[in-house]
């Protein structure tokens, strides 16, 4: 039943892998530059403000596949020389999935009400204290699930790096699937594995989602 | 096109008159009608499909709830792409020899295969708020729609869902908004959408940075658009007494 996928199966887990690697820089990249943009768009200073939340804006209204092409073109414009697809696709995930994380990050800090925060102060913790030991762990609660979900979205989002031919998991399946023509098993394959990873990980998510509702 | 990189160094002439010159700005207005297509044809499957599914997932029948529990996971933990693929390379096949060549000899196989699998995928998403508008509904509403004597459709016609579609319509924005730019990756099986022209005017020209910040003005003015407008629907709608903006 699952023959081409069992005779290709080597080529069609090194298409995996390449993206777990392209989640993974994703992510390592994605949410520390997320942190920044979720502080910029919660900063009283007017020049980091707006230009950050420009940033959010546009980037948030524009396909992940066209800021994939838009990377993609103007990389060797600005390094003058070609680059390969992979660098140039991180590049853009991490740009493009940053907006979603900051903004989960400015919703997760938001969340956390100011009496908690004055409270901290009036028992005579410093700023740096409060930070530390009430506005963090609350906020981080909070945004936890979401972080979780988004990762998931980034992970399934790399699939999209195929459109720079990129050989992952779908391109190497539709290469696979040209040679034999056996698009049911291979596609289905492919979707099955997306399926496991993907729900294990909403799994997740929810069980923290549950945490975070008896603790908030 | 990955050898083109090398050719192009630091001396990079732009050329914006790709967005407007003759053939390719008819490229880019046609590009924008199928993109306006995918997105308002999928959004009424997405639309009709997702809020049956959202009122399964909580009617009374535990097969019903199981079904439509099933379908959102199924949708939501596989991405969009490999939907889209497995739909249109492998659709074709799930119906058989016979059928299979009559189906895959339909002109604009991929631009039908593509509206209706973003308007499953997006219904999956339209069911989970849906799921979750309804939630937000006090069981009250339910009593008091069956004391006054209507059956249960009758109740879910015209007590719950008005309600529930008023309570939704700030996720749904957001839905809608994500259905155009999904309707992007209809590229990958060759739908002539917006994306798609930007990078065939990209073959042809070599111009390609030009014409996808061009493609990007035109998602984000399309963006913007929607915003405004669902913005009018949402004060229009808006039920009287609950929370003002």
């Amino acid at each position: 039943m699952f023959d081409a996928v069992v005779t290709n199966l080597p080529f069609l887990m090194g298409g995996f892998w390449v993206t777990v690697k392209l989640a993974f820089f994703a992510l390592a990249g994605g949410i520390p530059l997320g942190i920044l943009v979720g502080l910029g768009r919660i900063s009283t200073n007017k020049w980091v403000y707006y230009p950050v939340t420009f940033y959010v804006n546009v980037i948030r209204n524009i396909p992940l596949i066209l800021v994939i092409f838009w990377f993609y073109f103007v990389m060797p414009i600005i390094i003058g020389s070609p680059l390969d697809p992979f660098p140039s696709a991180v590049i853009s995930f991490i740009i493009f999935e940053a907006t979603y994380f900051g903004e989960i990050i400015r919703a997760g800090y938001q969340s956390v009400s100011k009496g908690q925060i004055e409270a901290g102060y009036s028992t005579g913790l410093t700023y740096t204290q409060t930070t530390r030991y009430i506005l963090i762990p609350i906020a981080l609660r909070r945004m936890l699930p979401s972080l979780i979900t988004q990762s998931i979205v980034t992970y399934q989002d790399t699939c999209l790096a195929f459109v720079i031919g990129l050989p992952e998991f779908i391109r190497r399946a539709r290469i696979v699937d040209t040679l034999e023509v056996r698009s049911i098993q291979l596609f289905g394959f492919v979707a099955i594995v997306f399926f496991i990873t993907c729900y294990i990980g909403s799994v997740i998510s929810r069980r923290f989602e549950v945490k975070a509702e008896q603790g908030g | 096109m990955f050898l083109r990189g090398i050719m192009l160094g630091l001396a990079y002439e732009f050329d914006w008159s790709v967005l407007w010159r003759n053939p390719y700005g008819m490229y880019l207005l046609k590009g924008i009608w199928v993109t306006l297509q995918l997105g308002l044809i999928g959004w009424v499957i997405a639309l009709s499909l997702g809020v049956l599914i959202g009122t399964m997932r909580i009617s009374p029948w535990r097969w019903l709830r199981f079904l439509g529990g099933a379908y959102v996971e199924l949708f939501r933990n596989v991405p969009f792409m490999v939907q889209l693929f497995f739909w249109y390379y492998a659709g074709p096949m799930l119906f058989g020899p016979s059928l299979e060549k009559s189906i895959n000899s339909i002109i604009g196989l991929n631009y039908y295969v593509a509206i209706i699998a973003l308007g499953m995928y997006t219904a999956s998403r339209v069911a989970e708020h849906t799921r979750a508008g309804f939630s937000s509904i006090s069981r009250d509403h339910y009593h008091a729609g069956l004391s006054t004597g209507l059956t249960h459709p009758q109740m879910y016609r015209y007590v719950i869902i008005p309600y529930a579609l008023r309570i939704i319509i700030p996720p749904l924005t957001t839905e809608f908004l994500t259905i155009f730019k999904n309707s992007s990756i209809a590229m990958t099986i060759g739908v002539l959408e917006t994306t798609f022209m930007s990078y065939k005017i990209d073959s042809e020209t070599f111009h390609g940075l030009e014409a996808t910040t061009g493609a990007c003005l035109i998602y984000l003015a399309l963006g913007l658009t929607i915003v405004r407008l669902m913005g009018i629907l949402e004060s229009r709608l808006r039920i009287p007494g609950m929370i003002g903006r």
